[in-house]
């Protein structure tokens, strides 16, 4: 597992409170670890601080799951 | 009109997390006042306050993780936590959770809040400041407004009727009770969850009624002497925090299942000063006009009135306050009231003071006893009422009324009664 994935995960899991074991490669954020829109928009803003980015917002509305996270963040840096 | 009943009781105060904890320090005359330790006070004038005292749970310290989960809690200012946690223990003491849609949608909310989300506004201003807009929290806006309590309590437990937050600065906590209890006589709900809660202890509320001279500034370094209404040496209010909740209930409905039935609503009445906009007049008649109307209201007489919790904020308006109690009642019905000020042990809890006090004049009516004025060592003032000088009293309390007076001149009384 990459480092991005680990830092990513480490967000998702403080900010949705869900457990680790749950934030799979296609879990979704919506669906699958009970975030609604609002905690969206927070979860995007965390990974811009994070990773020192900025995440336009046509690109955030691509970021579903976990794996889309990572993905975006590992090609932005 | 329908008759409004009290069956359940919620409390985060200065002195202890839960009603019985903070009722039982009260009446043993301990201080909730003490060194801020939220926060650096240091470039304050003020430097103590009457804070809700943290901990894990045991011993009446208020532990946030027993009222909402942790990644809830990051979402919403400490007003609202209070809040949600006293609306928990009310609702729970009252024992009414409807999991029947008709009667959620009998069931409403009015919690308010003097200021609301004071402290998240500061913080999150200067951290635009120093980052920009782009790193404002979603979470801010409804984690900061003051009627998120009342959603928040409605979306918890599905309460589908009225939902409604009063703003009404030091008054808010008894125009909500008042208002709620109305709203179930008018046949809008028959049960309401009503009060008021607060947390402004932060640098920019200390620092605003510094600013104001409302606030004690002579005993950084005995900060539990310095709520002393009508006391010659009282030299502005102490600033506290937490939150009130009471469950209101029309008077069959709450026979009908067998509640637990604390009081009556008896009275609510209210007035403006159209005065000034943190003073009250030299003779603060709007505090007599309200205290008359809701007198009226009760269709009792005002010497009937057996204890009177007052708005006693230890300030000079403490006086003023006494002087519209003695007219209201009568020189022949003073002598025999009890009145006093539970400001002295919790501080001045703003937009949540007039609901705290109304569990004070409830509890009153339960236990047939009076909460004492602590710090009243050498009062200022003469009179025939009984200021409940440092000891609790016990005594008959059939009828108990409620002052509550806030900024712009706006004044609250809420009478409560035993139930035969």
């Amino acid at each position: 597992m990459s480092d991005v994935a680990d830092r990513v995960r480490k967000i998702v899991v403080e900010h949705l409170g869900v457990e680790e074991d749950k934030v799979t490669e296609t879990a979704s954020f919506i669906d699958d670890l009970g975030a609604d829109s609002l905690d969206t928009v927070e979860l995007v803003m965390a990974f811009e601080e994070e990773f020192g980015i900025e995440i336009p917002d046509d690109a955030a509305e691509t970021i579903q799951t976990f794996g889309d996270a990572v993905k975006f963040i590992s090609s932005a840096q | 009109m329908r008759r409004v009943v009290v069956t359940g009781l919620g409390l985060v105060t200065p002195l202890a997390d839960g009603v019985e904890k903070t009722w039982e320090r009260l009446l043993a005359g301990q201080s909730g006042a003490g060194k801020i330790t939220g926060f650096d006070p240091s470039r304050l004038t003020t430097q103590y306050a009457c804070e809700v005292p943290l901990g894990d749970g045991t011993d009446g310290t208020f532990n946030a993780d027993a009222y909402m989960e942790p990644k809830e809690q990051r979402k919403v200012d400490t007003f609202i936590l209070f809040g949600m946690a006293a609306a928990q223990q009310a609702i729970e003491d009252s024992g009414w959770q409807p999991t029947e849609r008709a009667d959620q949608e009998r069931t409403g909310v009015m919690i308010g809040s003097g200021i609301g989300g004071l402290n998240s506004i500061a913080d999150t201003a200067v951290m635009m400041a120093e980052k920009g807009p782009r790193r404002v929290s979603p979470f801010f806006v409804p984690g900061a407004l003051i009627n998120l309590i009342s959603g928040q309590v409605s979306i918890r437990y599905g309460f589908r009727g009225p939902n409604h937050a009063p703003v009404t600065a030091c008054s808010t906590g008894a125009h909500a009770i008042g208002d709620a209890s109305r709203l179930i006589m008018f046949g809008d709900a028959d049960v309401m969850i009503a009060g008021g809660a607060e947390a402004a202890i932060c640098e920019l509320g200390i620092a605003g009624f510094n600013a104001c001279k409302a606030l004690s500034t002579a005993h950084n370094d005995d900060p539990t002497k310095a709520s002393r209404p009508w006391d010659r040496d009282r030299d502005g209010f102490v600033m506290g925090e937490g939150a009130g909740i009471v469950v209101l209930e029309e008077y069959e409905h709450a026979k009908a299942r067998g509640a637990k039935i604390y009081a009556e609503v008896l009275g609510y009445g209210l007035s403006g000063d159209a005065h000034h906009i943190t003073a009250p007049p030299p003779d603060h008649e709007g505090a007599e006009r309200a205290m008359r109307a809701a007198c009226r209201n009760a269709g009792i007489d005002p010497a009937q009135i057996d204890y009177v919790n007052a708005h006693g904020t230890s300030t000079m308006a403490d006086t003023i306050e006494l002087g519209a109690v003695e007219r209201l009642v009568g020189p022949e019905a003073a002598a025999k009231l009890t009145m006093s000020s539970t400001k002295s042990a919790t501080g001045h809890l703003l937009g949540a003071a007039g609901a705290i006090e109304a569990v004070f004049s409830i509890l009153a009516i339960r236990d047939q006893v009076a909460p004492p004025t602590i710090n009243l060592d050498n009062p200022d003032v003469e009179t025939v009422v009984d200021l409940c000088a440092n000891a609790k009293r016990e005594r008959r309390i059939d009828i108990a009324l409620s002052n509550s007076f806030g900024f712009g001149g706006t004044n609250a009384s809420v009478i409560f009664g035993k139930i035969a």
